[in-house]
């Protein structure tokens, strides 16, 4: 699990630090974004393995950041949060081309393992 | 006012028992009045006008009855006067005054006519001085008797009847005469009775009726068939003394209701009566009562059975309808209840939910760092408390999940279900809550069930909620049935019953309201209503039965399929 690039994207920013932080101890190379536009731009300008994608948050929503992620790269993993305990939402996010979703409060260790599923995912070759 | 009245009668406020029984007396008191009072009032009226219409009907043949023969009666009289009067005009005194020729005039009045007994000479002076019949009456003066003065002032003179020698009934006429030369003589005749008899006999009379002649002081003057004999005091109370024909109504001496008709006589002092009891007169008069009585009696029986049959059925169905709608506000204020809360409880858990992720990262991140670290003092102890952090954040968790769950359904999945299938399941998942209780499982699982389209998950966790508070209910070594069949239109039902404490009965009204707990600090207090949720979205229902201290079944029906619009919208 050497050097993988993870991108969180989520409003919540001491979640989203500590979460990263977690994730380095786990030695993966994560940065973090706090909403969607600023998220599309990293995406855009340096390469991700995988993407950790919040679905409520204010201004550009979860969704609506996958689809303009998927306009840029057709195949990078984005793995979906939930805070509703909802599977409609996350089987939305599915459909809409997400690798999964996980709900918050998140298990680590379920992420860690949902971020190797990813990136062994054939098409991604 | 009116309105006022009505309201008084039919909006009772009373106890809800007391409330139809007095609504039910109302109707039935109101329905009778207004039903049977206009059927009294008809045959009420109907019976007097007939009687008097009837009674009318049958008086006037009896006074054209009366009035016939009292002519022929008058006739008779008016003839003999004639004849009488003939002889002496034809004959002069000394004619008359002759035996023989007097003797002789008597035989041919006997022959031609009919009734004549004697006749007699009598003198200015009252005394009679020619006399021809059966009695010696020659020079019997009778100048100091009515009957002589009477003739002597009006001309003429019918007696009353009387009883002569050989006790016959006679009636005596005498005629005045006079002269020229203004000399008065009377002619004298006595006339038997037996004609009175004949003319009565011929009339013809109806049945129980009688006729009769009476002087006008109450003396009969022909026998009577119930009044008594010729010459008796007649005991009927008679009419004043009058001109013409008239009826009254009487009691007579033997008690019956009888009508008389009575009519004087113009030439005698006669008055012709007929007496005919009522019980004859409206013969037809009460046959029509009593059919009338029975009609009535009848039609009020109908009545008053069809009106409290009617009402019984009214109130019962007043009585389901108001319960119906009862039920009915209690479910919408239940399901309302359950819709306001569970929005509520969206609101606070997703709330709630994100600084429980912030919690959960940074005890995790503790974590991470202290198991990263060499030994320091007490490290153990920090370990132990993130630990404890963490478990708390997951009970949290679950929480937050299952208030989520509650208001807003993960998708529903439908597919043919077999409910024995996932009561085997549900077992499974509590084996060792079983094993370790002694838990005595009685499964009566029907082998003809059918299957039907509904969500496994759900069912599982209706299965999961209803046996876990089934096993909280029951002590150790207890017994908990689980019962399916086949429910009408082709659903299923499934009981389970416990033999636990029960529950009370002022709380089984509440328990499937949200956050209702028995169980403090155990139990969210979410279960049953979540179970009652999940049936409401399958179109599935599900109801308690409990007695205290005998413990509680609950039944739930899940239909063949649910209804689309409620999995949709849910």
């Amino acid at each position: 699990m050497d050097n993988i690039n993870i991108l969180l994207i989520d409003d919540e920013s001491e979640f989203v630090e500590t979460l990263a932080e977690r994730l380095e101890l786990r030695g993966c190379l994560s940065k973090t974004a706090e909403d969607g536009e600023s998220g599309i731009g990293m995406i855009a300008s340096e390469p991700f393995d995988v993407v950790v994608l919040d679905l409520m948050m204010p201004g550009l929503n979860g969704l609506e950041t996958l689809k303009q992620i998927r306009a840029i790269d057709k195949t990078l993993p984005v793995i979906l949060l939930t805070g509703h305990g909802s599977i409609k939402e996350g089987m939305e996010g599915m459909q809409a081309g997400a690798f999964d979703f996980l709900m918050k409060p998140l298990d680590i260790n379920e992420l860690m393992e949902k971020i190797k599923l990813a990136l062994n995912k054939p098409s991604k070759g | 006012m009116y309105k006022k009245i009505i309201n008084r009668i039919f909006l009772l406020e009373k106890e809800p028992q007391s409330r139809y029984a007095a609504l039910k007396r109302n109707i039935i008191i109101i329905m009778m009045a207004i039903t049977t009072l206009p059927l009294a009032t008809m045959i009420i009226i109907n019976y007097f006008q007939y009687r008097s219409h009837l009674r009318s009907q049958i008086i006037a043949p009896l006074y054209a009855m009366a009035e016939k023969t009292k002519h022929s009666f008058e006739l008779f009289l008016d003839q003999r006067l004639a004849i009488i009067r003939f002889v002496s005009t034809t004959y002069n005194f000394e004619h008359l005054s002759n035996k023989k020729n007097i003797g002789k005039i008597l035989l041919s009045l006997k022959k031609e006519w009919s009734g004549f007994v004697d006749i007699g000479l009598i003198n200015k002076d009252g005394e009679l001085v020619s006399y021809a019949g059966p009695y010696s009456l020659l020079g019997k003066n009778y100048s100091e008797q009515i009957s002589f003065q009477e003739t002597q002032i009006k001309g003429k003179y019918i007696s009353n009847v009387f009883l002569g020698h050989r006790k016959y009934p006679h009636i005596v006429m005498a005629v005045q005469h006079i002269t020229d030369e203004g000399q008065t003589w009377i002619l004298r005749a006595t006339i038997d009775t037996d004609f009175f008899d004949n003319l009565i006999s011929s009339m013809g009379l109806p049945r129980q009726t009688d006729a009769f002649l009476v002087s006008k002081d109450g003396i009969l003057q022909t026998g009577s068939i119930y009044y008594g004999n010729t010459l008796e005091k007649c005991p009927l109370p008679l009419p004043k003394i009058q001109l013409r024909s008239n009826s009254i109504e009487e009691i007579d001496d033997k008690n019956r209701d009888i009508i008389i008709v009575s009519s004087p006589f113009s030439i005698a002092d006669y008055i012709l009566v007929i007496v005919q009891p009522q019980s004859v007169a409206l013969k037809s008069w009460y046959a029509l009562k009593t059919d009338m009585m029975i009609i009535f009696l009848v039609s009020l029986i109908i009545i008053i059975f069809s009106i409290i049959k009617m009402t019984d059925v009214l109130i019962k169905r007043i009585k389901t309808s108001d319960e119906h709608r009862e039920n009915v506000l209690v479910e919408l204020q239940h399901a309302q209840k359950l819709s306001s809360i569970g929005r509520l409880a969206a609101g606070v858990a997703h709330e709630i939910n994100n600084p429980l992720a912030i919690i959960n990262q940074k005890a995790g991140l503790m974590n991470d760092l202290i198991e990263l670290s060499k030994d320091f003092d007490k490290k153990q102890k920090f370990i132990d408390l993130t630990k404890a952090i963490l478990n708390s954040v997951d009970r949290c968790k679950k929480i937050t999940h299952r208030l989520l769950g509650f208001s807003k359904r993960i998708d529903v999945k439908i597919e043919p279900i077999n409910m024995n299938d996932i009561i085997h399941e549900a077992l499974e998942f509590l084996e060792k809550e079983i094993l370790y209780r002694k838990i005595d499982i009685d499964l009566n699982l029907s082998e003809s069930l059918v299957s039907v389209e509904s969500d496994h998950g759900q069912i599982q966790q209706i299965l999961l909620n209803l046996l876990t508070n089934a096993f909280a209910a029951i002590e150790d070594l207890g017994q908990v049935k689980i019962k399916t069949e086949n429910g009408k239109d082709g659903g299923i039902i499934v009981t389970i019953s416990d033999n636990g404490c029960g529950i009370p009965k002022d709380i089984i009204k509440n328990i499937f309201d949200p956050f209702f707990s028995t169980k403090k600090e155990k139990g969210t207090g979410l279960g049953l209503s979540i179970t009652y949720g999940i049936l409401k979205k399958l179109g599935g229902k599900i109801s308690v039965e409990s007695n205290p201290g005998e413990g509680a079944a609950f039944t739930f029906e899940l239909p063949e399929k649910p209804n689309d619009a409620e999995v949709i919208n849910g």
